[in-house]
């Protein structure tokens, strides 16, 4: 019994220390962010939680303390997926008109909901302001713009579109890393070789990553300008080009390693990086897994154009918005400077594997930057350009969801191709 | 004379239920505002066609549209699919924990050494948040055969049972009832406290005085026992039936919410407010709430009978 008691005294000494504990460093926190003290917050939310993103972050941070000493930087970062958890936070946030700051969006279509919606500030004035008009590509510019305004400033571009492969796998399999498939069916062929090895031909991961594989088959399929048809309705979603392409799409997920289909990218690529596996379509951020692994290219992997998408550059762009009634719209436009300049860019994207969004950076600069980067800057600036729609720059949010649904139940085996279209329609039909 | 007596009681009345009343009003209005209110707002925001974020900011106007979005939901393969997943893995969650449960019960409830380590060891697992055991879970049930197997396909391999390797989450028909083991190993212990109650409830006399009477093991449990278990086994089915009909952070961090094969109404009602479909979302919490009622009422009703009966 006395033991009982004594027990029973420690549990509530330990709780109260606890307690006490989240008290103090709850009272430091205020104490930062008040204005009692003079000083600024900014309250910005992102997906960048781990990994290289956390890092390039940081760095982009780092810059903003220095360009705006007064203001202080408030990490209101969500994890999880591709940013699924963070959307449907801000999603509430913004409809219960309590918005952050300033949060991190994909560039393009994806914010067609909360532009219609009256969320978003035009910020077209502050292209002007910070003389971005010039710096940013017009191609970008383009697909940035709705209705003559401009809702967003990106902070970098990745492209969707590359294959990644292990360079020993591909030897073991007879095939030449050097010498990518040209098409499809190529790529396909070069697959069962793999298999016949004894190896995995290709992984997969969760449902965005599957649209990530098959956007890029569409792209294939359909070439540059069918695929792009897509989104003005130009190209028929029930038509023969998408169902080819739904064909190859089927025929590559029976050469995939599926039970990696609720696992997020990273996962999805170990495989690939080990030397289980030959290939995975991903955007390039994956560069900085490979990265984090000491692997060199090409002696460990190399990467290419997803095969019959050569010449075409899928891109995504990450960026930062205004919402309507921030609390703290200045120090919100500070931030904005910081991400869309020089130094902010170039921060931010030699650690996170992406390519700057201005196209006005000095030689200096750009030497930063790694082989993958520097080809990839170069192929922004010829190749044709398409939005992707795994990362919200072609499709409005719900509709890619939509699709995301239809691709989870193809790769279960819950639907066959047909009704994979038709899914697929009807999930396009639906905006 | 009688009009005076009247008046007498009714102002005692007052005072005996007046400050009673007092007291407990702040409660009753917050729960009316709070619970009722809202239940009523979701069930006129299911009536709406709110579907896009412009309509929910009220820059677009929204239309009373009646039952129709629940007529849609109803006939949508993918819904039906979800309400199928829901009862097969209510259906298997409910008898996995009231057995398993009850059989630990049972055997605990024969006086043996160590009982309080055993009553631990069983409970110990609801102490963890489901979110918490579905990542451990997540990597028990990965799909994977063969070479790269993992988790208990790989545990099935190697103690040569290779046979029972199988696809879990992944597939299509029976892929949610392997979420229901988790759930199952989760609550069991629970179930087993609750029996525990019941059969250290049932005083020795009675099982005595019956074997006197000459009553075998089989008749002293089914005469005796289990009519005084059948309340805490309602109790069980209705605690462990609303638990699996809200069934969302397991589902949610052993698979994801675009997974098909486990995807049930509630991860659908997730998904429906990412896309700020409002109405859709409050259409499925309607139909929750109603499957709910339907499991809960009849209780509500039996227990108020039982207290008056008392």
């Amino acid at each position: 019994m006395r033991r009982n008691a004594l027990a029973i005294g420690l549990v509530a000494a330990m709780s109260l220390s606890l307690t006490a504990c989240g008290g103090s460093s709850e009272n430091a926190d205020s104490g930062n962010s008040g204005s009692g003290d003079g000083k600024q917050v900014v309250d910005v939310v992102t997906w960048w939680s781990a990994g290289s993103e956390k890092e390039g972050l940081d760095a982009l941070v780092k810059v903003f303390n220095e360009q705006f000493p007064k203001v202080e930087f408030v990490n209101k970062a969500i994890a999880g997926g591709g940013g699924s958890q963070a959307k449907q936070k801000l999603a509430t946030d913004l409809a219960a008109k309590n918005p952050p700051d300033t949060y991190q969006a994909h560039a393009g279509a994806e914010l067609q909901e909360a532009i219609d919606a009256g969320y978003l500030e035009d910020v077209s004035s502050l292209y002007d302001e910070f003389k971005l008009r010039d710096a940013f590509p017009k191609t970008l510019l383009d697909r940035l713009t709705v209705d003559g305004k401009i809702y967003s400033i990106p902070t970098n571009i990745h492209r969707s579109n590359v294959v990644w492969a292990n360079t020993e796998v591909l030897k073991a399999a007879g095939l030449d890393p050097a010498k990518p498939a040209a098409d499809l069916d190529g790529w396909i062929a070069d697959m069962e070789k793999v298999k016949a090895a004894g190896k995995t031909p290709i992984t997969v991961g969760m449902a965005w990553t599957q649209l990530n594989l098959f956007e890029n088959i569409l792209l294939a399929d359909l070439g540059a300008e069918g695929y792009s048809g897509l989104f003005d309705g130009k190209t028929d979603w029930g038509g023969d080009g998408v169902k080819k392409a739904i064909e190859h799409y089927g025929k590559i997920l029976d050469l995939a390693d599926k039970s990696l289909a609720n696992e997020d990218w990273e996962p999805a690529m170990k495989p690939v990086i080990e030397g289980q596996a030959a290939y995975n379509v991903m955007g390039d951020w994956a560069l900085a897994a490979f990265n984090a692994a000491n692997k060199k290219s090409p002696e460990d992997y190399v990467y290419f154009p997803t095969p019959g998408t050569a010449g075409t550059f899928n891109f995504l762009a990450d960026s930062f918005t205004l919402p309507v009634g921030a609390p703290h719209p200045d120090n919100a436009k500070d931030w904005l400077q910081t991400c869309s300049s020089k130094e902010g860019q170039v921060a931010f994207n030699t650690i996170k594997g992406s390519i700057p969004a201005r196209s006005d950076l000095s030689a200096d600069d750009l030497a930063k930057f790694s082989e993958y980067q520097q080809s990839a800057m170069k192929d922004f600036a010829k190749d044709t350009i398409v939005s992707s729609i795994a990362h919200g720059a072609a499709l409005p949010a719900p509709v890619s969801n939509s699709i995301n649904d239809a691709l989870g139940k193809f790769i279960q085996g819950a639907s066959d191709g047909a009704q994979l279209q038709a899914d697929l329609v009807k999930a396009t039909a639906s905006k | 004379m009688a009009k005076k007596t009247k008046a007498v009681s009714s102002k005692s009345k007052i005072s005996s239920w007046g400050p009673g009343l007092l007291l407990i009003s702040p409660s009753i209005i917050l729960v009316g505002v709070f619970v009722y209110g809202m239940i009523g707002a979701n069930i006129i925001t299911s009536m709406k066609d709110t579907h896009t974020a412009a309509q929910v900011s009220g820059r677009k106007p929204s239309d009373f549209v009646g039952f129709s979005n629940f007529g849609k939901l109803f006939a949508d393969p993918d819904f039906q699919h979800s309400l199928i997943n829901l009862l097969l893995f209510t259906v298997v969650f409910l008898v996995g924990t009231l057995l398993i449960g009850f059989l630990w019960a049972w055997l605990l409830d024969r006086p043996i050494k160590g009982e309080g380590i055993f009553r631990s060891i069983f409970m110990f697992p609801m102490a963890i948040s489901f979110v918490a055991s579905g990542v451990v879970w997540r990597w028990l049930l990965n799909p994977a055969k063969g070479e790269t197997a993992s988790g208990l396909n790989r545990l099935f391999q190697q103690v040569g049972l290779g046979f029972l390797q199988n696809s879990w989450t992944q597939n299509i028909t029976f892929g949610v009832v392997a979420i229901a083991l988790p759930a199952i190993w989760q609550l069991s212990g629970y179930v087993m406290a609750l029996f525990l109650a019941g059969f250290r409830g049932i005083p020795d006399e009675l099982r005595e005085a019956a074997r006197v009477d000459g009553a075998t093991e089989w008749q002293l449990y089914k005469q005796i026992i289990f009519p005084q278990l059948a309340p805490i086994a309602l109790s069980a089915v209705i605690i462990i039936g609303h638990m699996s009909l809200k069934s969302f952070d397991l589902i949610m961090s052993i698979t994801d919410q675009r997974t098909y094969s486990t995807k049930v109404p509630a991860i659908d009602m997730f998904n429906a407010m990412t896309d700020n479909d409002y109405s859709n979302a409050a259409a499925i919490g309607t139909i929750l709430l109603v499957i709910v009622a339907i499991f809960v009422v009849p209780y509500l009703i039996h227990d108020s009978k039982e207290s008056a009966k008392r």
